[in-house]
C-alpha cells in the first residue's frame, strides 16, 4: 500500500472529528473522499500529512508508521494542497511554485538544473508558464488553485493530497487537472463534492459521514441512490453513462 | 503583460545588478559612517578621521591632536558604529516578524516588543539589580520575552487571525509603558527620571565601545541565523500548514527566529532606548527593491537599516544647532508617514 490509515482517531476539544477511519490507497491509485460540509475530509487529509497528530490509531506512507518519519521525509513525499491558502506578501507564480523545491533543498544549497525543470514542468502542467511573473493578487480564483497545484507538483511527490482542488475552476480546468492527476505516476487522494466528476476520475472512492467511512470501493458499487440519500439527503437518479461507462447521477427535486 | 501585474523590483535576477547593489550599499554606509565622524560640533575633516582610525587599528602613527583622535575614535565612531548596529537588528528583526505572524504590519515596536524590553532595562536600572551593561540588556531581554508571549496570548485570546497580533500589540505597548512611568515616577530620582525618559525616547548620546561590543556581535549572529532560515522564513508565505507541509518545523523555527528577535531587540533597546519604524518600513522599502525571497531581502534590510540609521543620526544631530534631537524623533518623522502609507496599501479590496 501506498498509503493506509487504520482505525485513526482525532478529535478537537470533546468533539471526534474523524471517528475511527480506515483507509488504503494502493500505488499510482486515484481515491476520491466524499462527504457532506464537516464530514472530516479536510481533518483527514491533515492527519495524512502530519499536521496532526492522531490521537490513536496508524498511518503509514509505504511501510513507514509517520509518527517515525521526521517532517523533511514526509515533505519530500507527500505533498498537499490546502482547501484555502493565500498570502499578502507580493509574491509571483513562480515564487510559489518554487516554495514546492523547499524539501529538497538544504538550507544553503543554491538553486540547481532539477529545481529549475520541476518548476517548468509544474507550471506546464497547470498552463501558467506563460503567467510566471504575475503577481499572486492579481490571479482569479482559479489560478491561485492551480499555482497552487503547481506548487505541490514541484515537490514531485509520491502521495498528492489535494483538498477540493476543482474549487473555483470552470469546467474545462476541472476536467484538465483532475485527469492530470489521474494521469500522473502518484497515489492522490483528492477530497471532492462533485459526485459525477469523482466517479469519472477515481479509482476508488470513500464516503465519509460524521467522521466514519460508511462506504468505500469502485465507484460503481459505492455510489448507489441509497446511499446518496443517507448521506446528502437528496434523492438521485443513477444510470451508466452511454459515453464514458462510468456512473452518472442526476437529482431529483420532487 | 502589462506592468502594473508584473512585480514591482528594482533588482531583478541579473546577477551584476546584484552585485551592483551589494558592493553600492557597502560603499554607502562606509561614506555615511565617515560623514556620521565628521560632522558635528568640531568638525572633522574626512583625511583626519581617516588618520585616526589607521592610528587606532593598524597602528599607524600619523600626528594628530588628541582632541581629534579622542572625539573621532572614542564618541563619533562608536556611536556611528552602534546606529549601524541598531538599525541592521531592527529592520532584520522586522522582516522576520513580517514574514512569521503573516502581518506587514509587524514589527518590535508595534507589537510591543521594544516597550516590554525598556520596562525590563528600567527596573533593573532604577529598582537596581546589580547595574552594568549586561545585566541591563539581561532585564531588557526578559522583559522582551515576556512582552511577546503575553501579546501573542492576547492576541490568541482575542480569536488569532493576522490583524488581532497587532491590536494585541497596541495594547501590550500601553501596558508595558505605563510600567516603565510607573517604575520611574515611583522609584527614580530626579536626575534618573530625566536621563531614563530621554533614553526611552531612543537615543545614542552617551554611547561607548562597550555597547558596540555588545551591540554589534548581536546583530550578526541575528544575521547569520535570520540567513540560515532564509528558506523556512519563505515557506511561511502560505501560512503555518503550508510551511509543516513543506517539510519545516515550524514549532522549533519560529522559536529559534522569535528568540533572535527578542536578543536583538532588547540588545538595542538596552542601548539606545526603543526607536520605532525602523522595523516596519525598511523591509518594506527591501522588499521593493530585490522582491520577497528572504535570502536577498534579509542583507538588504540590514545594510538599509543600517544606513538610515546613520543618516538618523547625522539628521538629529545637526536638524537643530547646538542640540542633539533623540534619534527616535527623527526616525518617527520619517516612519510614522511611512507607516500610514503601507495601512493604506495593505488595506484589503472590498
Ligand atoms: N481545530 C478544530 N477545532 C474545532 N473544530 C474543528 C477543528 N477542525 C475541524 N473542526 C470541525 O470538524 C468538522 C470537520 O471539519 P473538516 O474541515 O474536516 O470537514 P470537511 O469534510 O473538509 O468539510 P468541507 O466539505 O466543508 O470542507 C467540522 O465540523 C469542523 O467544524
Ligand atoms: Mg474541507
Amino acid at each position: 500500500m501506498s498509503v493506509s490509515v487504520s482505525d485513526v482517531y482525532w478529535s478537537a476539544g470533546n468533539t471526534m472529528i474523524v471517528n475511527g477511519i480506515s483507509i488504503e490507497v494502493s500505488p499510482g491509485k486515484m481515491l476520491g473522499l466524499l462527504g457532506p460540509n464537516g464530514s472530516g475530509k479536510s481533518s483527514l487529509l491533515r492527519l495524512i500529512c502530519g499536521l496532526r497528530k492522531a490521537r490513536s490509531g496508524v498511518i503509514a506512507l509505504g511501510d513507514t508508521d509517520i509518527t517515525r518519519m521526521p517532517r523533511l521525509d514526509i515533505a519530500r513525499r507527500v505533498a498537499f494542497v490546502e482547501q484555502q491558502a493565500t498570502t499578502e506578501m507580493q509574491v509571483t507564480v513562480l515564487d510559489a511554485v518554487r516554495l514546492g523545491r523547499t524539501p529538497h533543498r538544504g538550507p544553503l544549497s543554491p538553486w540547481n538544473l532539477v529545481d529549475d525543470a520541476a518548476v517548468n514542468a509544474a507550471l506546464d502542467h497547470v498552463g501558467m508558464r506563460d503567467r510566471a511573473h504575475q503577481l499572486w493578487h492579481t490571479l482569479s480564483g482559479g489560478e491561485r488553485q492551480r499555482v497552487h497545484i503547481a506548487r505541490a507538483l514541484a515537490q514531485m511527490p509520491k502521495e498528492l493530497l489535494l483538498d477540493e482542488p476543482t474549487n473555483h475552476l470552470d469546467i474545462q480546468h476541472q476536467l484538465e487537472i483532475l485527469s492530470l492527476v489521474a494521469r500522473l505516476p502518484v497515489t492522490s487522494i483528492v477530497a471532492l463534492h462533485d459526485l459525477n466528476l469523482a466517479a469519472m476520475f477515481c479509482d476508488t472512492l470513500a464516503v465519509l459521514h460524521r467522521g466514519k467511512v460508511v462506504a468505500a470501493g469502485a465507484p460503481e458499487d459505492v455510489l448507489t441512490e441509497e446511499l446518496i440519500a443517507d448521506v446528502f439527503g437528496v434523492r438521485a437518479f443513477i444510470e451508466c453513462s452511454a459515453h464514458h461507462r462510468r456512473r452518472h447521477i442526476q437529482y431529483r427535486l420532487d | 503583460m502589462s506592468l502594473a501585474l508584473s512585480q514591482p523590483v528594482l533588482i531583478g535576477r541579473w546577477w551584476w545588478a546584484r552585485l551592483a547593489l551589494a558592493a553600492s550599499t557597502i560603499l554607502l554606509l562606509g561614506f555615511m559612517i565617515s560623514l556620521a565622524v565628521s560632522i558635528g560640533e568640531i568638525s572633522i575633516p574626512l583625511a583626519t578621521t581617516a588618520k585616526a582610525v589607521a592610528n587606532r587599528l593598524f597602528g599607524a602613527s600619523f600626528e594628530l591632536s588628541r582632541i581629534h583622535q579622542g572625539i573621532v575614535w572614542d564618541y563619533r565612531l562608536s556611536r556611528a558604529l552602534m546606529a549601524a548596529s541598531a538599525g541592521a537588528a531592527l529592520a532584520l528583526s522586522g522582516a522576520i516578524l513580517q514574514a512569521l505572524l503573516r502581518n506587514p504590519l509587524a514589527e518590535p515596536y508595534v507589537l510591543g516588543i521594544s516597550a516590554g524590553a525598556s520596562t525590563g532595562a528600567v527596573a533593573v536600572m532604577i529598582l537596581g539589580f546589580g547595574y552594568g551593561v549586561l545585566t541591563l540588556s539581561t532585564g531588557a531581554f526578559i522583559g522582551a520575552i515576556i512582552a511577546f508571549v503575553l501579546v501573542s496570548a492576547l492576541a490568541a485570546g482575542a480569536g488569532g487571525g493576522a490583524d488581532r497580533i497587532i491590536l494585541a500589540g497596541v495594547a501590550g505597548s500601553q501596558l508595558f509603558n505605563a510600567l516603565t512611568s510607573y517604575i520611574v515616577t515611583t522609584s527614580a530620582n530626579a536626575e534618573q527620571a530625566r536621563g531614563v525618559m530621554f533614553w526611552l525616547l531612543g537615543s545614542l548620546s552617551g554611547v561607548r565601545w562597550t555597547d558596540v561590543y555588545l551591540a554589534a556581535p548581536v546583530a550578526l549572529v541575528g544575521f547569520l541565523i535570520a540567513m540560515f532560515h532564509a528558506r523556512a522564513l519563505d515557506a511561511f508565505t502560505f501560512g503555518i500548514d503550508a510551511a509543516a507541509s513543506l517539510g519545516i518545523a515550524v514549532n522549533r523555527v519560529r522559536i529559534v527566529l522569535l528568540g533572535a528577535t527578542a536578543l536583538m531587540t532588547a540588545a538595542m533597546v538596552s542601548v539606545v532606548g526603543s526607536i520605532g519604524f525602523v522595523g516596519l518600513v525598511i523591509p518594506h522599502a527591501a522588499r521593493f527593491i530585490v522582491g520577497p525571497g528572504h535570502g536577498r531581502l534579509l542583507p538588504t534590510c540590514a545594510m538599509i537599516g543600517a544606513i538610515f540609521m546613520v543618516a538618523a543620526d547625522i539628521v538629529s544631530r545637526v536638524i537643530i544647532p547646538q542640540q542633539i534631537l533623540p534619534i527616535g524623533v527623527v526616525t518617527a518623522l520619517f516612519g510614522a508617514p511611512a507607516f500610514a502609507l503601507i495601512l493604506y496599501k495593505a488595506r484589503r479590496p472590498a
